[in-house]
């Protein structure tokens, strides 16, 4: 009931595509696979992370809108997904440790 | 157990991933997620959602950023669709069709103008039917997903595209409507008030306390839109915190009719601290408009009154 239908991957689909390479319905089986879409490049402005400032309060770990702060089993944050940080700076406002600038893209 | 916000981010998976389209500094994605978060991890969700920023932006076909089971919903039909979803599940299971050691839970999202305006029969027939279900309301306070056109939980005063303030009119000339004690008229089991705000404490115990209460269940929650509100993105949680500091939106549950306001600032902040940042106020600084100041002051002042008084009257033995 929850596997893949026949390995079909819905997201390689397009117009053309014939009905037979569709699940029924056009159910998506695959959970979650908006990861698969990257919204990285919406970013104009970069959260750099410093990690000798960063004392793991976790103040930032929840604040993202888009899940990019990967989060170790340990509960210590790592650097930044740039896969999908769309840039909005929440991250860098909350942390009172100066550990999160943000930087235009381009620039060092 | 004591809530620990870093366990439970680094113990238990996202269930609502990256790759959505909501925009950059949306208020409602860490809402949602941290919603998700309060399911145990063994147990299935299915989630049905209005029409709305969050539907179209985290279901664009053929992409979902949800990793349970979700029914893309019209507008109106959120806690309808979910109440179906339930009432099925319950017959199957019944029958022994479903496995007795595996349990789903029965979510419903909806924005303010699915929720406040056009999904409110569905939402009040379903709470009524006493379906075993969560409906949560993300509240940006505007059709934002649509470019921002007043909804019924647009604040007074809000200048919207539907609302202009000009010249004619001051921007949105109704007062918010309440939904938060529109539900607790219906006597549910469990009707809350929240926040991201506090290391999302007070979100995750009320999402964990409405997803496992038994029966229908409603949970408000404030999302800032930084486009509709006009302020920058960064700000989020700083907005979150004002609206929380100044009353504005009071972090409160009612359980079985029993009123408990779960923050109260030590210090009230005038509503001022909460406008002034946002784009959409922005004429009630204006010189001449100081009458809207106070008016809006009085009446956060009478609301968060009239909860301090419901709090204390519905805990009397």
């Amino acid at each position: 009931m929850r596997q893949n239908e026949g390995g079909k991957i819905m997201t390689n689909i397009d117009k053309n595509t014939p009905a037979e390479k569709l699940t029924i319905a056009g159910n998506i089986y695959e959970a979650g696979n908006a990861r698969e879409f990257k919204t990285g490049d919406w970013r104009s402005v970069r959260p750099v992370y410093i990690p000798e400032k960063c004392i793991q309060c976790g103040l930032c770990f929840p604040v993202c809108p888009e899940d990019a702060i990967p989060v170790r089993k340990d509960q210590k944050r790592v650097d930044f997904n740039y896969d999908y940080c769309k840039g909005c700076g929440v991250c860098a406002k909350v942390c009172p440790f100066g550990a999160i600038q943000m930087k235009t893209e381009g620039e060092d | 157990m004591a809530y620990n916000m870093k366990e439970i981010v680094a113990e238990k998976p996202s269930r609502f991933t990256s790759g959505h389209r909501m925009c950059a500094g949306c208020g409602a994605p860490p809402v949602a997620r941290m919603i998700m978060r309060a399911l145990k991890p063994e147990d299935h969700a299915v989630i049905s959602n209005a029409t709305g920023c969050m539907e179209v932006s985290t279901f664009i076909y053929p992409y979902t950023a949800w990793t349970d089971s979700y029914i893309h919903t019209a507008f109106e039909c959120a806690a309808a669709t979910c109440s179906g979803v339930e009432a099925a599940y319950k017959s199957l299971k019944k029958q022994g069709k479903l496995p007795k050691d595996e349990h789903t839970k029965f979510i419903a999202f909806g924005g303010d103008g699915g929720t406040y305006d056009i999904g409110l029969q569905s939402l009040s027939g379903a709470m009524e039917r006493g379906h075993d279900m969560t409906y949560v309301c993300y509240d940006n306070g505007a059709y934002m997903n649509t470019g921002i056109q007043r909804s019924s939980a647009t604040p007074k005063f809000a200048d919207t595209t539907t609302s202009p303030a000009g010249s004619v009119i001051p921007g949105k000339m109704q007062s918010r409507k309440d939904l938060t004690e529109i539900m607790e008229a219906h006597h549910l089991p469990y009707v809350a008030q929240t926040a991201a705000y506090m290391n999302f404490k007070d979100l995750y115990e009320k999402a964990e306390k409405a997803i496992y209460t038994e029966g229908p269940t409603f949970l408000n929650v404030l999302a800032p839109c930084p486009r509709g509100w006009g302020y920058p993105t960064e700000d989020l949680m700083t907005i979150n915190k004002l609206a929380v500091e100044t009353c504005y939106w009071p972090l409160y549950e009612i359980e079985n009719g029993k009123y408990k306001i779960t923050y109260k600032p030590v210090k009230k902040l005038p509503i001022e601290e909460f406008l002034k940042p946002q784009k959409r106020f922005k004429h009630m600084f204006k010189a001449g408009n100081e009458w809207m100041l106070e008016e809006f002051q009085k009446e956060v002042d009478r609301r968060w009154e009239d909860l301090l008084k419901l709090e204390e009257m519905s805990n009397k033995e």
